[in-house]
């Protein structure tokens, strides 16, 4: 089997830099915090304890709701993400005259940071005081009910964690929206000249046409904002910090609370469990998404 | 020599970061006065005290400059200092808690013993156990006052409605039926600041004690079993005593620590659980209304036993890692001078007792301040929290108990998690008998 | 007949439209706007009645004197912190776009062994959280630690999956025969890259760029790891340590968030007309 050998026109050097940066500052110390994780760690002293991490991570009184809120968490604002994008996208990218003006609305919450919408939106969200619950309430009034409002954010079921949700998808979608425009704007225009000639009306364009080149765009926004709504954290704790109570809580503010309580072991097992149950929902999708690729 | 072959390293790594930012580490500027770092929390009031103390410091040392920087309070500060002290980045001299979070930084790895010093003789010995190593070394100097963990309360409520401080639990829950009936909130608590939460249980620890001398060390051997005792299942009791009259205020979960000293002083609320120290927040937003507030300890179940749980003061450290540890020592030994103290009181009036022997104590003293003394004087009516007298502490006490005052468990349930709690610290810190 | 018909269905998709433009801007008003003018308005009041937290106009607009309190307390600091924020962002998002590109480029074009590793450890990347005290550990060996330079390394090396991921699969629309006929013409390796495929990526890297200038511009754990020390502050940094100093002062804590905003925001209004034309002119013909 000899194969005549010709040098590749694809520089494999171009991995280097990325590869190094990579590898330095990434690879080498997870790598060494891998091993930590079969330890009892006080950053100075370790000492080997097997599984043991990995027995009392399981048996962490509220991991059961961590798992759920995570998976809530992270198909609610994927989900979406990927559908508001797409029509937002959509919109945008056609030739009507609000399209400048939005798109620029759009993108704002994309620009402001974590801490300063956590902190808007659980003002607006308080359930005695908000302006999201005097609307509903006046709304209500209107039509001659009377309501208190949803809790939101202090409702003791799934509401608040839905609700950091929705404000995820508030912040997150004009990201989403800005991928699947770069997207679009890589469609030939000759395909949609095409299919108007063939008679397409403007739905059967988006069908036809616009979805089926719009999928590495999509395969994207898939992708990063599951991955993304599995590890998310930083919003929720700048919300509710896992509260009240612990009725929030992910899997990856649980883990953070142990880092801060110390318990550096526990945490980097917390961290290597988090990473296999990421794995396992997104590594079989991103091959499915990938095989879909090539075939298309 | 070492530094110039790291970076030509680094820059080889980095391929393409501009020479210009790697090389501007690399100017190291050269400095006359001996300058030590410090670091402390970020509020308002810490930074004018330690801007203050740190200009009379170096006004009476021109050879030393302090540097002051100032990380975030809470659990995200908690880390920051860990990992400071673990990747060897700590400034030399540090403010933190003292008692159990001293001890989970690991004090004889990380700091100096400064039991040599001599200002430790003029440190109050209720101070001592709590800054005190695992090998009896002494590792701070004590920072600011003493705080009362108990009631906070509304005078002019009391004095309308003519009732009397409580001294059992039982006349507290009469007052409140009595409170409820004027259409006023009983109790003010906070849950969007998890932390209020915990002083019904943090706060009963005076009673727990009187109920059971020598409880401190059953409790870190792990011979304590919190919900089959009546005195430590008490605090989670109360919690859910509370919610179930109906007496907290309605908003109670979406109540912020400063809303809470709001209501307490506008008179929308009677009692709210607290810290002594809460009163500073109302003296800088409510001044004219500080003089109605007072503070009472936490009532148990014998009226002869009467008496406030005390919090310590930070402490100040001196990092291991120093390379200056004639000038830090210096400037510690200053913070707990005469000086210092009256520097401190024309910033910030105090709110308790300081822990230094003849430390003076000047200013516009509050009510709060003149209560908390008088429990801190009498004979048998104050004691050290929990946390100055073992190591073993949970870190999930605050959602347990918002847990518990939301109705999501009882107090039984409540006091069994915090158990788990406590086992997983105490594993985690390698404590024997867990 | 036939014309005349189609005319009124014309007409009929255009009042259609307007509706269309009419209800997109009344909803993105209600949703995005609202939280932006409860923003200004507490940030622009007084003490007092921003502690209120409501939506009505202050008594008096206080937006400046509340900004410059922000700004120039404790010793300008935040000036300071804004300048390396700036250069932070600038640098790590240049590089960024420049390094995960090229990777992005070889890994979808050079399907083999290293490419399906490359493929793994991106994703690998996406989904571990970074281990911080390792990293401190080193950075410090080499010698970046505590530096702008290593934390831009930093900014690039966590950015570097997010955004391999996209220019991987945004070079799947670049048709191959594009290559191919450089290729013929003697342009491989980095030459292939820079010269031919780097500008037809201008829409995606438009795209990088904003999203990574924002999560970089807006990243305050790890400044506060790797960068600490008050001279290094970045705007986060001084945004985070005003939460806790500022707990009762909502007029301020909103004002800082308005001009930490402001930079990106005035970014973004400046370059958008770019933004946009960068997008449409960069789409790949046939």
């Amino acid at each position: 089997m000899k194969k005549k050998r010709i040098k590749s026109p694809y520089a494999s050097s171009l991995y280097w830099p990325a590869g190094i940066l990579y590898m330095v500052l990434f690879f080498i110390p997870t790598v060494l915090s891998l091993f930590f994780s079969l330890t009892r760690w006080t950053l100075q002293e370790w000492e080997f304890i097997g599984i043991e991490n990995f027995t009392l991570y399981f048996s962490e009184e509220n991991l059961r709701i961590g798992f759920r809120n995570t998976i809530i968490y992270a198909v609610l604002t994927s989900g979406l993400k990927v559908i508001f994008a797409l029509y937002l996208a959509t919109f945008l990218s056609s030739k009507l005259r609000a399209t400048g003006f939005i798109r620029s609305v759009l993108f704002f919450p994309t620009l402001v940071s974590t801490i300063g919408v956590g902190i808007t939106f659980s003002v607006l969200m308080n359930p005695y005081e908000g302006i999201i619950n005097a609307v509903i309430k006046s709304v209500a009034g209107f039509f001659g009910k009377t309501t208190d409002g949803p809790g939101w954010l202090i409702d003791p079921n799934l509401l608040p964690i839905v609700s950091i949700a929705l404000v995820d998808v508030w912040k997150g979608v004009g990201i989403a929206t800005l991928i699947y425009i770069a997207g679009m704007a890589a469609i030939p225009r000759d395909y949609y000249e095409a299919s108007s000639i063939d008679g397409a009306s403007t739905r059967q364009q988006f069908y036809k046409v616009t979805i089926p080149l719009v999928r590495p765009a999509m395969f994207s926004v898939i992708i990063l904002s599951f991955v993304g709504g599995l590890r998310s954290f930083d919003l929720i704790w700048a919300m509710t910090g896992g509260g009240p109570g612990f009725i929030s809580d992910v899997l990856a503010s649980i883990n953070y609370k142990q880092y801060t309580s110390g318990y550096y072991g526990l945490a980097t097992a917390g961290n290597v469990i988090l990473f296999v149950v990421v794995s396992i929902l997104v590594f079989p999708l991103s091959r499915y998404l990938n095989k879909k690729e090539v075939v298309m | 020599m070492k530094i110039v072959r790291n970076s030509r390293l680094a820059k080889a790594l980095m391929l393409g970061l501009p020479a210009v930012l790697a090389s501007a580490m690399l100017a190291a500027p050269a400095q006359a006065a001996t300058e030590i770092t410090f670091q402390t929390w970020n509020s308002q009031v810490s930074q004018d005290q330690w801007n203050a103390m740190t200009a009379a410091f170096m006004k009476a040392n021109p050879d030393i400059t302090v540097k002051v920087s100032y990380v975030p309070g809470g659990v995200e500060g908690d880390a920051l200092i860990k990992t400071q002290l673990a990747s060897g980045t700590m400034a030399d001299v540090f403010s933190y808690n003292v008692g159990a979070l001293m001890q989970a930084i690991d004090p004889v790895r990380n700091l100096v013993n400064l039991k040599n010093e001599p200002w430790v003789k003029s440190v109050n010995s209720g101070f001592i156990p709590s800054a005190t190593g695992p090998d009896g070394g002494f590792y701070a100097a004590p920072f600011g006052t003493a705080m009362g963990g108990g009631i906070l309360y509304n005078k002019r409520i009391y004095a309308k409605l003519n009732l009397q401080i409580p001294l059992t639990w039982k006349d507290f829950m009469a007052n409140n039926a009595k409170i409820k009936k004027a259409g006023i909130v009983p109790v003010i608590s906070s849950w969007k600041d998890s932390w209020t939460a915990q002083l019904f249980v943090l706060g009963d620890h005076f009673n727990v004690a009187a109920a059971m001398p020598g409880f401190e060390e059953k409790f870190t051997g792990n011979k304590i079993v919190l919900a089959k005792n009546p005195s430590t299942l008490a605090g989670f009791q109360h919690l859910e005593e509370v919610r179930k009259a109906g007496y907290y205020n309605k908003d109670v979960a979406a109540t912020t620590f400063a809303k809470a000293l709001e209501y307490l002083a506008l008179g929308k609320g009677a009692h709210y659980p607290m810290l002594s120290a809460g009163i500073d927040t109302i003296v800088a937003n409510f001044p004219t209304k500080a003089s109605d507030i007072g503070f009472m300890a936490q009532p148990g179940t014998n009226a002869k036993s009467n008496g406030v749980t005390v919090w310590m003061p930070a402490g100040v450290y001196i990092a291991k890692t120093t390379k200056n540890l004639e000038a830090a020592k210096k400037f510690v030994a200053w913070t707990v001078s005469k000086e210092s103290f009256e520097v401190q009181n024309k910033v910030v009036p105090p709110s308790g007792p300081y822990f230094i022997k003849g430390a003076p104590v000047s200013g516009n003293l509050t009510g709060v301040f003149t209560d908390l003394y008088n429990y801190m004087q009498g004979k048998g009516t104050s004691y050290p929290a929990l946390e100055f007298l073992t190591p073993v502490k949970g870190p999930n006490l605050s959602q347990i108990c918002v847990e518990i005052g939301s109705g999501q468990k009882n107090a039984l349930q409540g006091a069994q998690s915090y158990q788990k709690d406590l086992q997983k610290q105490s594993q985690q810190l390698g404590l024997a008998g867990w | 007949m036939i014309l005349t018909r189609n005319k009124g269905l014309k007409s009929k998709t255009k009042y259609r439209s307007i509706w269309a433009d009419i209800t997109g801007i009344i909803v993105t008003v209600i949703v995005f706007i609202l939280p932006f003018y409860f923003l200004v308005v507490n940030a622009a009041k007084s003490q007092e009645e921003s502690f209120r937290l409501n939506m009505s106009p202050p008594e008096k607009w206080l937006l400046f004197q509340n900004i410059a309190k922000v700004v120039s307390d404790y010793d300008w600091h935040v000036l300071n912190a804004t300048k390396n924020s700036l250069i932070l962002t600038i640098f790590s998002v240049f590089f960024l776009i420049i390094i995960s590109g090229m990777t992005g480029f070889v890994m979808h074009r050079k399907r083999d062994n290293t490419s399906a590793v490359a493929n793994f450890l991106v994703l690998t990347a996406l989904v571990i959280p970074p281990a911080i005290v390792p990293t401190i550990w080193v950075l410090q060996r080499i010698g970046l630690y505590k530096t702008l330079a290593g934390m831009i390394a930093i900014e690039v090396a966590y950015g570097l999956a997010f955004a391999v991921l996209i220019f991987r699969n945004f070079i799947g629309t670049i048709p191959k025969e594009i290559d191919e006929a450089a290729i013929v013409d003697g342009c491989t390796g980095w030459n292939l890259y820079f010269r031919i495929i780097f500008p037809l990526l201008k829409p995606v890297s438009i795209t990088i760029g904003i999203i990574a200038t924002a999560a970089v511009f807006n990243d305050f754990t790890n400044p506060l790891y790797f960068l600490p020390g008050d001279e290094n502050a970045t705007l986060q940094g001084t945004l985070f340590a005003y939460v806790s100093r500022y707990s009762t002062q909502y007029n301020l804590l909103f004002a800082d968030i308005l001009y930490i905003t402001a930079f990106p925001l005035l970014a973004f209004i400046f370059f958008n007309k770019r933004i946009v034309s960068g997008m449409t002119a960069g789409s790949i013909k046939g």
